[in-house]
């Protein structure tokens, strides 16, 4: 069932019993093929949202028009007394006039990030601002240290700030340019623009119902919560996925080394049997890079994008106050005796950005759902590649043992 | 499918057994008088299994597989005739059983072919292990045909009487069998088991082929135990993506410009998960290959068991002589070389009289002529054991070798044919997500 144009009260609460849609929507897995009956923790903080560097194809789609080039490189751990964190090199290539120089290098640590964007939210209420990954990762469960971890956060960082660069709106940001360019980013700066939102708010916490959201932002809002469940079940399908080639893996492991053990006891069919051994090894290879690679670099991808998901969530609920309090306000005029003075202009301020933000937010759907389409794309060709390459790989490591085992069985025809 | 191939193969196998020239030096060897295998004048299957009920020896119901045992004669001279059609008769799987503990004891120096698993072992999850499931049944329909072909081309077994009879004489089989006594020889095989810490001086290739036997056997069931998880895991990462098939479905809905795209592939993940049936299925044939030989491992090391005894007797008999030999000497020089309780009661107990002392050396003399022949005999015995085994070893050997290769090619193309069929899959799969 399709809910029709809801409250914001009613808002509140579908968000609420979407979420728990999401989760049930996990429970779907339990009458798959769950060979040992445990689950896995979806929300496990091991595998912390990351994005992917091959994503860069799709955003050179424009590369034409592009003047500002952006990367997340080497990363640096930094040992003090009061605290250990890493920083990642953030180069920037530009010929926009905005920026004094045409390039920059300046180093910055994952909280820069993170005000960066908070600044971007507060700044530009009305347009979908990418996600960062997530911030914290639980103790002891993942060495925040550790090559993989920081590489995975590097890719998501860069993924992050590229997403950034190409938004015709969000890159002309100041905070944006000043976190590129700056020798000393200062945090405090702009703290004075305080979000306009607060205002909003109370409308909504005030109980004041949305009339209608239009027809086109309810669908949005269903389209993600359908979106958000299936990629729920994507990711841990992906999960399972791995789970079983990790162990199929370790079975793997032991049963060549078992026709190696055979070999040794026997004349004729040694070179068959180690032949067969050598075969499985090289099976194992392959399956491990696969599991490898669907681990680092598909599900980062899916992770992206369901918080994408949330940050468009936010995006929509924040039109919806803005809505909320233009309609406050226009009820107030309605009700007041005298009818004959024109219409406040604060209120016909305040249904200019209504309109303004429906229109950012119309903009940025499509281009969010273009890239999107991209992404997704590259992501599932991507691993009917890698599942090629597997079975490729062990293909011609049987077919190169056949012509040896049929050789000489003939050899020993002839001598007999 | 499954069973079209295998029983095919195991066809080929039994043909190619002998070459002629192989043949002729078993024949000499182990004095066999006609002149080829059964399988050079007979076609052999089993042709179908049947699920019967009836009463067992104490009146309780009980349900049993019979299978359909067909025979044909082939006449080289009416070749291209329409050829006649085929005896048939139907044996139950303790049959077999009977059959081949017939064929065990009566010829020891023989590795008698084993009888397909009375109950499925080494098995992944997924398959049945209960013994009226019809792959089971249809499996070991392929397996006693197996047996059958090999006993019907073994120099020495194919040309038993008792085994011509079970092939082609329904009725009163099993009487024919009890009647030649074989039962009361089984015995000496017991002994056999404990044999062997007895024996002095064990033959040096038995001894090793002993130890290859156990060395396979242990090879073998850990390669089968280690193939069924393997299986069951192989398995598990088929199905998962299967419900890939769904959630592309499901999306593919919300979808306008992917949905087509998303729909089509889940099809193929579908596709994909279904496949893993075929693959593990076809792989149970090759486990079962494998399981002949764990199976032949026992046959081989009963040859080797029952050399033991042959040695042990052997050895038995001489030291009895010389003990005879001893106390004949001893009698005759009236000196008592080593201790012996009968030289500590003549002590003890005065002289014999000279009647006493002649009768007994008279005594001895005649038992060492036996002692002496029974020495004789038991050496012409485990010679000809020898002998007769030793053939019957190196001919299983060059069998093992060349049924084991072909097992191991037909693995490698089994494997192919999988990473083939991925490989079809995931392009089918790739082409509709690129259309995305």
């Amino acid at each position: 069932s399709v809910p029709g144009p809801l409250s914001s009260n009613q808002t509140l609460k579908f968000f609420e019993a979407a979420a728990t849609n999401a989760r049930e929507n996990c429970d779907l897995l339990s009458d798959l093929y769950l060979p040992n009956g445990n689950t896995v923790d979806t929300s496990s903080p091991a595998s912390s949202s990351s994005l992917l560097n091959r994503l860069q194809l799709d955003d050179d789609l424009d590369g034409e028009t592009r003047d500002l080039f952006v990367t997340v490189d080497d990363p640096k751990k930094h040992v003090s007394t009061m605290e250990t964190y890493i920083t990642y090199r953030v180069s920037t290539k530009t010929t926009r006039t905005e920026f004094d120089l045409p390039e920059y290098s300046v180093r910055r640590r994952y909280q820069d990030f993170d005000w960066l964007r908070n600044k971007l939210e507060d700044s530009q209420p009305t347009h979908l601002i990418p996600p960062l990954p997530e911030k914290f990762v639980m103790k002891g469960v993942v060495d925040r240290f550790s090559e993989e971890f920081v590489e995975t956060r590097r890719k998501a960082l860069d993924k992050f700030l590229k997403r950034v660069a190409d938004h015709p709106v969000l890159s002309f940001n100041d905070h944006f340019n000043a976190f590129l360019s700056a020798k000393d980013l200062n945090k405090r700066q702009g703290l004075a623009l305080l979000s306009k939102m607060g205002e909003s708010v109370k409308y909504v916490t005030g109980g004041y119902k949305l009339r209608a959201r239009p027809v086109e932002f309810a669908a949005m809002g269903d389209y993600l919560d359908v979106f958000t469940q299936k990629l729920g079940t994507i990711d841990r399908i992906a999960q399972r996925i791995i789970k079983e080639q990790s162990e199929y893996l370790v079975e793997l492991r032991e049963y060549g080394p078992v026709y190696s053990l055979w070999a040794s006891s026997e004349e004729v069919l040694q070179e068959p049997l180690d032949g067969v051994g050598g075969c499985v090894a090289n099976c194992c290879s392959a399956l491990e890079e696969l599991t490898e690679d669907m681990s680092e670099d598909f599900l980062p991808v899916l992770r992206e994008y369901i918080l994408y998901i949330e940050s468009m969530k936010n995006v929509l609920k924040k039109r919806d106050q803005v809505q909320a309090e233009y309609e406050a306000k226009l009820e107030a005029v309605a009700f007041r005796e005298d009818k004959k003075t024109p219409v406040p202009t604060d209120v016909e301020k305040c249904q200019d950005r209504v309109e303004c933000f429906n229109a950012d937010l119309k903009a940025d759907w499509d281009r969010w759902q273009n890239n999107k389409r991209q992404d997704f794309r590259q992501l599932l060709t991507g691993m009917a590649d890698k599942n090629i390459q597997n079975y490729e790989k062990c293909l011609a490591a049987w077919e190169s043992l056949i012509p040896l085992l049929q050789d000489k069985q003939e050899a020993k025809v002839e001598t007999n | 499918m499954m069973a079209d191939t295998g029983s095919e193969e195991i066809a080929v196998i039994g043909n190619t057994d002998l070459t002629p020239s192989e043949l002729e030096n078993n024949i000499k060897n182990t004095m066999v008088e006609k002149g080829a295998t059964l399988l050079k004048r007979m076609e052999i299957n089993v042709a179908e299994a049947e699920k019967r009920t009836g009463k067992n020896a104490v009146s309780m119901q009980e349900t049993y597989t019979v299978y359909l045992i067909e025979t044909r004669a082939v006449d080289p001279s009416s070749e291209g005739a329409n050829p006649a059609p085929p005896d048939s008769l139907w044996r139950r799987y303790s049959e077999f059983e009977l059959l081949r503990n017939y064929l065990l004891v009566t010829y020891s120096f023989v590795v008698v072919p084993p009888l397909p698993e009375k109950r499925a072992e080494f098995v992944w999850h997924k398959l049945s292990a209960d013994n009226m499931d019809p792959d089971f049944v249809e499996r070991r329909r392929v397996g006693l045909e197996n047996f059958l072909l090999r006993v019907a081309s073994h120099p020495v077994l194919s040309n038993d009487k008792i085994f011509y009879s079970f092939l082609t004489q329904e009725q009163g089989w099993k009487e024919v069998v009890f009647e030649t006594g074989f039962q009361a020889k089984s015995d000496s095989r017991l002994k056999a088991l404990n044999a062997t810490f007895r024996v002095k001086n064990p033959d040096k290739r038995f001894a090793e082929m002993k130890h290859y036997g156990d060395e396979l056997q242990s090879v073998i069931s850990q390669l089968l135990r280690v193939r069924a998880r393997v299986a069951d895991r192989l398995y598990g990462v088929y199905k998962v993506h299967g419900n890939y098939g769904r959630v592309f479905s499901e999306w593919s809905a919300i979808e306008r410009e992917m949905g087509d795209g998303l729909q089509s592939a889940g099809h193929h993940m579908d596709a994909y998960a279904a496949s893993v049936d075929d693959i593990l299925e076809e792989e149970e044939h090759y486990a079962d290959q494998l399981k002949e030989y764990l199976f032949y491992t026992e046959a081989l090391r009963a040859v080797c068991r029952k050399h033991e005894l042959c040695q042990f007797e052997l050895e038995m008999a001489a030291q009895d002589l010389t003990s005879k030999k001893q106390q004949r000497e001893e009698l005759a020089t009236g000196t008592v070389r080593t201790f012996s309780l009968k030289g500590m009661t003549s002590k003890l107990f005065g002289q014999e009289t000279p009647e006493q002392r002649e009768a007994k050396i008279k005594t001895l003399e005649s038992q060492i002529e036996e002692g002496e022949e029974m020495v004789k005999d038991k050496n012409a015995e485990s010679e000809e054991f020898v002998k007769n085994a030793w053939v019957d070893i190196e001919r299983f050997r060059e069998q093992k070798d060349r049924d084991l290769k072909e097992a191991l090619i037909s693995y490698a193309i089994m494997q192919i044919s999988m990473c083939k069929k991925g490989i079809q899959v995931w392009s089918n799969a790739k082409e509709c997500f690129s259309k995305m």
